[in-house]
């Protein structure tokens, strides 16, 4: 922070020896200002997430179980080995997997219907937007009782109006999913439509009426005009709902604890470290969920050339 | 013809959009209106509607400490967090400094951060610390979580406000920090409200720190507290209870939403429609 420009900045050796130093001087406070601003948000972001993450990975070497600390000892990556040839790892990574591509896709066309919708509104579009706010706001836990209460076997009415008699929804693994997936997709499309509403709103009106002059039909218009302008926009929106969907963990708290082979990545971390206490095997499993979130960051980065810097209309 | 055709095609759209968003908010109120025998009728509506419920959940120390609990936590943590946000984007947005960088990589590395993935380390860390069960314990977090967001969407706000003005206010006279306070903070308001209503709904949705980090009465927040309902504290089916206890805390939230719905989706799309 202390060395700021180049030296240049000393007087006599530019052409412009008073104009480079005033810059210099303005670049100084400029910077000084800059790290004034940005440098407490700076500061509680690594002491709260990098520091700790970094003390994950070194706990994540030992054996170490809060229960009995004096047989606390260094194993290397054995924490590692037992995870990954672990089924349950594999089970646990495999459910995550299937409930987040499957709850990303389906939210995607509900939420991209749900944006053209409320593209188009001319009226009422107060009342729409006032509501599909309603399940981005809600606490998750809340949302997943009430979907669990809906299909449970004693309270539930769902059974009683689709005469399902007594299906037993959270007792087998993927009729417990579909209802999981279920109250996701619910809580989550208002986020991704609101995103896909955004990118509909660059879309130039004039390509898509030129379009139709030209006689394009309604599906050429969307697939060669409309989602081609909204690629960011959407790139985006799928990024962060597909790490989003990754962690998923109260929704399957609340409705199943984890039964049925129902158990998610994020699930198996807290299990290993709240109620078994195990801290090293918890931190090997926070580590390892931390670098496939990393890894679907940088899929969609790299592979799919997502550009964060488009986000919010910054081109 | 075709108009009218299409437009009673987009009012029932309307009314299919409203009634998924609102269809569980409204099952969940008719269970917190069940008693008795009514909790198992298999029906959507009650057959006796009764504000049972409601008195059970208020005479019940674990929900009304859980509920103070997040109030107040939230309530610290959206302040301070949109306080620090609004500082560090306005850095980012508008002055050069080496870092700018390394912050913005920072906040994306947070936003995409599993945060499961921090319980292990925290909950270690705040034993040792004495941060275990208290408010700051998990302020600390819920800062470190909404910080990213913010910064993203108020250096987003901070690009598009016409900056010749502050510059206009700088020539007038005006040191960077009055421009900054005078005519940056009122045109970057709904930006800050933004920023302040995300930061609020996820310290007030939090729901796994809010089981691993705290342990009493003393600082758990209300979404573990109705985790652990079930079987304490209530010799009957908490259903009921659950449902009355999950109606109080979803009141903040259509408040919140009824109030500043046109801000929170200005926000989250003028950004984007500026370009």
């Amino acid at each position: 922070m202390a060395t700021v420009t180049a030296p240049t900045a000393e007087p006599g050796t530019t052409t412009g020896p008073a104009r480079a130093n005033r810059r210099s001087d303005r670049a100084r406070s400029e910077e000084r200002l800059g790290w004034m601003l940005a440098g407490p948000a700076f500061v509680v972001m690594v002491a709260v997430t990098g520091y700790p993450m970094l003390r994950a990975v070194y706990q994540s070497l030992f054996s170490y179980r809060i229960t009995a600390p004096d047989e606390r000892e260094f194993i290397g990556l054995k924490n590692y080995t037992t995870v990954l040839t672990d089924s349950l790892w594999w089970t646990d990574v495999g459910t995550t997997v299937f409930i987040t591509v499957v709850t990303v896709l389906i939210e995607l066309v509900i939420g991209f219907a749900f944006a053209s919708v409320m593209h188009r509104l001319v009226f009422g579009r107060r009342t729409v937007r006032t509501s599909i706010l309603v399940p981005y706001g809600i606490i998750t836990v809340v949302a997943a009782y009430a979907w669990q209460y809906a299909f449970a076997l004693d309270s539930g009415f769902v059974n009683n109006w689709f005469g399902l008699d007594d299906f037993a929804w959270f007792s087998q693994r993927w009729s417990a999913i579909a209802v999981i997936i279920l109250a996701e997709v619910w809580k989550t499309t208002p986020f991704i439509s609101l995103l896909l509403l955004a990118g509909l709103a660059q879309v130039p009106v004039e390509l898509g009426e030129a379009a139709k002059v030209d006689g394009a039909t309604w599906w050429q218009r969307l697939s060669r005009v409309t989602l081609p302008n909204m690629k960011p926009a959407i790139m985006v929106a799928l990024l962060f709902r597909t790490l989003d969907a990754y962690r998923i963990f109260d929704t399957v708290f609340i409705m199943t604890g984890g039964a049925q082979d129902t158990e998610t990545v994020s699930f198996l971390a807290y299990r290993q470290v709240i109620s078994r206490t195990e801290i090293g095997l918890g931190s090997a499993v926070s580590v390892l969920l931390f670098l496939t979130v990393v890894l679907i960051a940088f899929l969609f980065i790299k592979g799919f050339k997502t550009d964060l810097s488009q986000v919010r209309g910054n081109q | 013809m075709k108009t009218r055709r299409s437009s009673a095609g987009w009012a029932i759209a309307c009314v299919f959009i409203v009634f998924y968003a609102l269809f569980p908010v409204l099952w969940i109120l008719s269970m917190s209106f069940k008693t008795g025998d009514d909790i198992n009728n298999g029906k959507f509506l009650p057959s006796n509607w009764s504000w049972d419920n409601y008195d059970t959940v208020f005479d019940t120390s674990l929900f009304t400490s859980a509920l103070r609990n997040s109030i107040g936590v939230s309530a610290i943590s959206t302040i301070v967090s949109v306080f620090l946000a609004t500082l560090a984007a306005y850095a980012i947005a508008r002055l050069n400094f080496r870092g700018k960088r390394l912050i913005l990589s920072l906040a994306l590395a947070i936003a995409i951060f599993p945060t499961v993935a921090l319980i292990s380390p925290l909950f270690d860390m705040w034993r040792s610390l004495g941060l275990y069960d208290t408010w700051l314990g998990l302020i600390l977090p819920y800062l470190s979580f909404t910080l990213p967001l913010s910064i993203w969407v108020l250096s987003a706000f901070f690009r598009e406000i016409p900056w010749e003005m502050e510059q206009a206010a700088q020539v007038d006279g005006a040191t960077a920090w009055q421009a900054f306070r005078k005519v940056i903070v009122p045109l970057a308001a709904p930006g800050v409200f933004t920023a302040a209503i995300i930061t609020f709904f996820f310290a007030w949705n939090d729901f796994a720190f809010g089981i691993s980090l705290t342990a009493s009465e003393r600082a758990r927040t209300v979404p573990a507290a109705l985790a652990f309902f079930t079987g304490e504290s209530f010799f009957q089916q908490p259903t009921a209870a659950i449902a009355a206890a999950s109606v109080v805390v979803t009141i903040p939230v259509i408040a919140l939403v009824l109030v500043f719905q046109r801000k929170i989706v200005a926000g989250l799309t003028s950004g984007a429609v500026k370009g």
